[in-house]
């Protein structure tokens, strides 16, 4: 062992650990603790995801049930108010015809009500979280390492708690994809409430504006761009974490990915995964279009 | 409130009084207080301390229905100064007097009320809200008071055409140039229908022109109005053609407070005489500031205007080829006389402020 040591005593030589034992009860006795406390507690854990699980279940037959025509023509409606280009809804529509044709249409929707869900949820939390982020700069000092943590732990990681509470199955999915997704939301809304501009906060102060008037009348609107640009950061990350996430029993693209490194198969790798890069490049153009939009008015020129 | 008409009941509006004030910047200001009172200056304070002495008792009157300008240098103090009257900034100590109360002791919620309803403010870089456009700007106020659209919309439309700007008002404030931002920055402030109106260094960035525009806008504006306005700049020009009343503020220390005739003419110490050096004074100081008195017997022929300035009545009476002017009032009543003397005399600047070189003031053109 100390043989590639040059000759040093053993604890110079190997980083003094704990005795492996210590090690291995310490191991134990947290996940056990862990553990028992799930057990204690299952009854009110599935009563509080029962509704999340009703969200999710209801979302996805929609999707997968209504015959493809009226989605396909949905996301484009979506897409084109969100973006009025038609370039992005002609690229859209490619994208959902080549998912279609390759027979993967079902698993999309899957996916697709997965990704919807996380999003929103990540946004319905993200958004009051960044807000009272930006509001005080100690929330900012306690959040602001806890955000780095879950952006730079990895994915994997979360699922091993999250099944432990919730078990497999698609709530546990969902609830790692939002994890792994809501920092950015969180992030860029507290930015770019910190951005708006001082002097406008104080004209804002000096008409009297109350701090809810300052809040949806004034900090909110301005920087709806860089909130946007969060939204989109956390869509494309659930889209990531969907592959990951499939692990613990979500269905659909990810699925299918997963499968498909199990076994070798590498055109069905492949499909799957562009499928997945489909909606990723839909989602993308098409709420980022929506947040240049919103800036319309700060585009310059005189008339 | 949401009566827009003007407010021309000068008589028993009170003015801003301010007394005693201070204000320092650190992490403990109270705690210093008593030093600064007790004398200790800005550079002790920030050197032993560590704390930005920012205003040192001030003791100012601001008239109602008049436009006080509050001039001074960069970091004098002046934004710090016109902030503490509606409550943006709050003193170390001293109080801020208007209508028989004391801003710094309103509540939250108080001094909400006094600033939708008291109070308007136009600010150096316009401030507006780039997601509104020019009606939407300008019924911020009222939307704020809580006011329907429906009442504020005509209301913001008459300022809107009132500051020149009709025709614009669904354009967004990018579209506009600085000078018309401004004037919705104007708009914006007046539809609020204060009494109160704080423009802290509002035409400063604007081009000279403009600038001489917008300074015409309101003094028309205030000729109607009759707001108590209190104005910032640190141009002497602008304080002098706008002032009604001009403090000058020196590292957060009033200097001298009165008529721009009184400090063009005796300006109280060495800072101020270095501002008003620059001065065109023939342009600036009228004839009733100089007059003497009526002389014994028969009156010079030549009338001049009280309100005339120098260089004007020079002109005149070069041409007619005379050494004396009777002064007379607005009713032409004679109020005293003015000789060539005098008038020179005033015109140059006084030789203890000339250090020692002997050219007369330039005639620079406007
Ligand atoms: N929040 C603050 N904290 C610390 N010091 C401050 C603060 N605000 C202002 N000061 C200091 O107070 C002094 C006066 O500042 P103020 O902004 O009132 O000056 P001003 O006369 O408006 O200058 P300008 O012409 O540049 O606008 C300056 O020395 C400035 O550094
Ligand atoms: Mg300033």
């Amino acid at each position: 062992m100390a043989s590639s040591c040059w000759g040093l005593p053993e604890l110079l030589c190997e980083f003094p650990s704990l005795p492996n034992s210590t090690l291995r009860h310490m191991r134990m006795g947290i996940d056990d603790g862990f553990r028992g406390i799930v057990r204690a507690y299952s009854d009110q854990i599935d009563a509080a995801t029962r509704p999340l699980q009703w969200f999710l279940n209801t979302l996805e037959h929609a999707f997968v049930d209504t015959p493809w025509f009226i989605i396909f023509a949905l996301i484009l409606v979506v897409v084109w108010f969100a973006s009025r280009n038609p370039k992005i809804v002609l690229g859209s529509s490619m994208g959902l015809a080549f998912i279609g044709i390759f027979g993967l249409w079902e698993d999309t929707m899957t996916t697709l009500a997965m990704v919807t869900v996380a999003t929103l949820i990540a946004i319905i939390l993200g958004l009051p979280i960044g807000i009272l982020m930006a509001r005080s700069d100690r929330m900012q000092k306690i959040l602001t390492p806890v955000l780095d943590v879950m952006q730079t732990m990895p994915s994997f990681v979360y699922l091993i708690p999250v099944v432990v509470i919730f078990g497999i199955g698609k709530v546990p999915g969902v609830i790692a994809v939002v994890i792994y997704a809501i920092p950015p939301m969180i992030r860029l809304t507290n930015l770019g409430i910190r951005l708006v501009d001082k002097e406008v906060i104080e004209a804002a102060d000096a008409f009297g504006a109350n701090p809810r008037q300052k809040l949806w009348g004034v900090q909110l609107p301005l920087s709806l761009p860089t909130i946007m640009a969060g939204v989109n950061q956390t869509i494309m990350m659930a889209l990531a974490m969907v592959v990951v996430a499939s692990m613990v029993g979500v269905g659909g693209l990810g699925k299918n990915v997963l499968q498909a490194i199990n076994n070798q198969f590498f055109t069905i790798g492949f499909l799957n995964g562009f499928a997945l890069v489909a909606i990723a490049i839909i989602f993308d153009r098409a709420s980022q279009a929506f947040g240049k939009r919103l800036q319309k008015h700060s585009e310059a020129g005189h008339d | 409130m949401t009566d827009a008409t003007t407010n021309t009941d000068t008589g028993n509006r009170s003015g801003i009084e301010i007394r005693n004030l201070y204000k320092i910047f650190g992490a403990r200001p109270k705690d210093y207080v008593e030093k600064v009172q007790a004398g200790m200056g800005k550079e002790e304070l920030n050197d032993k301390h560590k704390h930005v002495l920012g205003l040192q008792d001030i003791n100012l009157t601001l008239p109602p229905g008049k436009i006080s300008v509050i001039m001074g240098l960069s970091g004098s103090g002046k934004s710090t100064l016109i902030r503490h009257i509606n409550g943006l900034i709050m003193p170390t100590a001293g109080e801020i007097l208007y209508n028989g109360r004391d801003v710094v002791k309103m509540n939250e919620e108080e001094l909400r009320e006094f600033r939708r309803h008291e109070t308007a403010m136009v600010f150096q870089k316009f401030a507006l809200l780039p997601h509104r456009t020019v009606l939407e700007n300008t019924c911020y106020g009222l939307d704020i008071q809580g006011v329907d659209r429906k009442e504020s919309e005509p209301i913001a439309k008459k300022w809107i055409a009132r500051v020149g700007l009709a025709g614009y008002e669904d354009n967004y404030p990018n579209q506009l140039s600085g000078g018309m931002q401004q004037r919705v920055g104007l708009a914006r402030a007046l539809a609020n229908d204060a009494d109160i109106l704080l423009m802290d260094e509002a035409f400063s960035a604007l081009d000279p022109l403009i600038r001489m525009d917008m300074q015409k806008v309101l003094l028309d504006l205030q000729a109607e109005l009759k707001k108590t306005i209190v104005f910032i700049t640190h141009d002497l020009d602008e304080a002098l053609r706008l002032g009604d009343k001009i403090a000058i503020l020196r590292d957060g220390a009033l200097n001298q407070v009165g008529t721009g005739q009184e400090i063009v003419l005796r300006p109280a110490n060495e800072y101020i005489a270095e501002f008003v050096r620059e001065v065109n004074r023939g342009r600036v100081i009228r004839a009733e500031t100089i007059a003497l008195p009526l002389p014994e017997g028969e009156l010079p022929k030549m009338k001049v205007k009280a309100s005339s300035v120098l260089e004007k009545i020079a002109r005149r009476m070069a041409d007619a080829e005379v050494r004396t002017a009777t002064v007379v009032d607005a009713a032409n009543k004679p109020i005293g006389m003015v000789d060539m003397t005098t008038i020179l005399t005033a015109m140059v600047t006084p030789a203890s402020v000339e250090e020692g070189d002997d050219e007369v003031e330039e005639d620079s053109a406007a």
